[in-house]
């Protein structure tokens, strides 16, 4: 088809009034935004004690000086959340799906689960990590590691997995029954129809939860340092005792934000990209 | 003054143009029915009036007043327009009564009691009395639309908007539905419709649109459009979905 059309003159007329609308709506936000925060960093200063902690938590040489050791420690915790990771995932879904298996010979797994995520979720997790750091090694197991790092990885994994689990399950809930209806009505067996069909679904839809279990993981992975792991966390405690300054600890802070921030960056982008597919034309 | 007026009304996702030159009068009291295959543009246009649509040229004038202006308030426009979907969209979690009071409570203001008053009254009037406390999941296809008539109308809006509101109706659920829509046209009241149901547009209608590529290929009363098209292509869509003995 040859389009001929060109916009009218009212056309143009009401773009340009957008446009102005538009610009109007920019300078708005970024004026209220610089007063705002302009506003809040200038009432800090004000405080009484601002020369003081200036000196105890932002002082620059103390923030230089304790940098690579945190930098060394901080790998460690990265590395323990990108396995850890992997390993929640897993469970969180094997628990999700055994607590959904309607079959009776898979009535024990049902139980265990459920066991599970009750206890797990309501020890606090710093508990768990020092009980198996410490206890486990004591135990003298055979062919166990004694490390604690490795143990308190695993009471990681233990605590968000019942997290991630309830997530897991309640996005299964969500996909309406007439999902598995029609999955049924094909021919898929009760297994196949989570596999292929509700999973699936279930899965974009908990991502943003999921996406905030993990972001409290990645801090929490700090936690290991009461077991005398020597992750950033620690590193941060070893600086600040020898030099009677704070400023390691705003260092590790500012790890951990950039850290965070490009994998929430990262979950929205995804979102985006599944809702724009699947939500196409649709409205 | 036209209730309704649109003039040039053009609109294009991308690179698809899915209306094209639209002119278009709805006087106080008229039931224009839009008809044509599906894809031609009934739906959008019928968005597009409520502004559910931005639209990519031409003017909309609701009792005179541009409301295609970015100035406008759109809100403001929809409150005074009502719409029925072809998929009812019920609000799931709420009872058929706070379906129905849900706007005149929180965006007309009207008290908790006098709401109530009315969605109960238009709910017993439409044979829908023993469902007020249910939540609409609980009813039937019919009844779940003849619910959203009701939401609709609780606003009591000057202009009716209905999407294709039998579309998605079993064939002997779609008369319960279409028996309230005429008594609304009795008690002429303006309503745009865009619908399949060719019987039930020479009934009601005063005008019928023939849409075809986004375009009003023709319109004129009912009779005129639906026993003598001039339009060859009005004349082939009609033959495919009118029985051969009409």
């Amino acid at each position: 088809m040859t389009d001929a059309w060109s916009p009218s003159a009212r056309e143009l007329e009401r773009r340009s009034l957008r446009r102005r609308q538009r610009l109007q709506r920019v300078v708005t936000a970024t004026a209220v935004t610089v007063v705002v925060l302009g506003v809040a960093g200038w009432a800090v200063t004000l405080t009484p004690g601002w020369d003081r902690f200036q000196e105890t938590f932002l002082s620059w040489e103390d923030a230089q000086e304790s940098f690579p050791g945190i930098r060394h420690g901080f790998w460690l915790n990265v590395k323990l959340f990108l396995v850890c990771e992997v390993f929640i995932l897993a469970l969180g879904l094997a628990v999700a799906l055994a607590r959904q298996a309607r079959s009776a010979w898979l009535a024990p797994l049902r139980v265990v689960a459920v066991i599970y995520t009750d206890v797990f979720r309501g020890v606090p997790t710093i508990l768990l990590v020092l009980v198996m750091a410490l206890g486990v090694p004591a135990l003298n197991l055979q062919g166990l590691t004694t490390d604690p790092y490795i143990w308190a990885g695993v009471a990681l994994v233990l605590s968000y997995g019942a997290y991630v689990a309830e997530v897991f399950r309640s996005g299964i809930d969500s996909i309406h029954p007439s999902q598995v209806n029609s999955a049924s009505a094909l021919g898929l067996s009760r297994a196949q129809a989570m596999r292929f069909v509700v999973v699936p679904q279930a899965v974009r839809r908990v991502v943003p939860p999921l996406l905030n279990d993990f972001v409290s993981l990645q801090k929490d992975t700090a936690l290991v340092s009461v077991a005398g792991v020597f992750d950033a966390m620690f590193q941060a405690r070893d600086y600040s005792s020898y030099h009677f300054n704070y400023t390691s600890y705003v260092v590790v802070g500012l790890f951990f934000i950039v850290l965070t921030v490009p994998l929430a960056r990262f979950c929205d982008w995804l979102q985006r990209r599944w809702m724009e597919r699947e939500r196409a034309g649709a409205l | 003054m036209s209730l309704l007026e649109v003039e040039g009304l053009r609109k294009a996702y991308g690179e698809k143009v899915v209306l094209d030159d639209v002119d278009l009068r709805v006087d106080r009291r008229d039931v224009v029915c839009l008809i044509g295959s599906s894809g031609s543009g009934k739906s959008t246009l019928l968005r597009c009036l409520n502004l559910l649509e931005p639209i990519d040229d031409g003017v909309i004038r609701l009792d005179g007043q541009e409301i295609s202006d970015p100035l406008v308030d759109p809100r403001e426009v929809r409150k005074r327009i009502g719409m029925v979907f072809q998929a009812y969209n019920l609000f799931p979690h709420l009872s058929v009564l706070d379906n129905c009071t849900l706007a005149p409570r929180r965006v007309h203001g009207v008290p908790r009691r006098d709401a109530e008053a009315r969605a109960r009254d238009l709910l017993a009037q439409f044979g829908l009395g023993e469902h007020v406390d249910k939540h609409p999941d609980r009813l039937s296809g019919g009844q779940q639309q003849r619910v959203a008539l009701v939401r609709a109308l609780c606003t009591g809006p000057e202009l009716l908007l209905l999407d294709e509101i039998t579309a998605a109706l079993d064939p002997e659920l779609v008369g319960e539905v279409l028996t309230i829509v005429r008594g609304l046209a009795e008690a002429d009241t303006t309503m745009v419709i865009a619908t399949h149901e060719m019987s039930f547009a020479r009934d009601v209608a005063t005008t019928v649109c023939f849409l075809h590529e986004g375009r009003i290929l023709e319109q004129g009363p009912p009779a005129r459009i639906l026993t003598d098209p001039q339009e060859e292509r009005t004349r082939r869509f009609l033959s495919r979905v009118l029985p051969p003995s009409a």
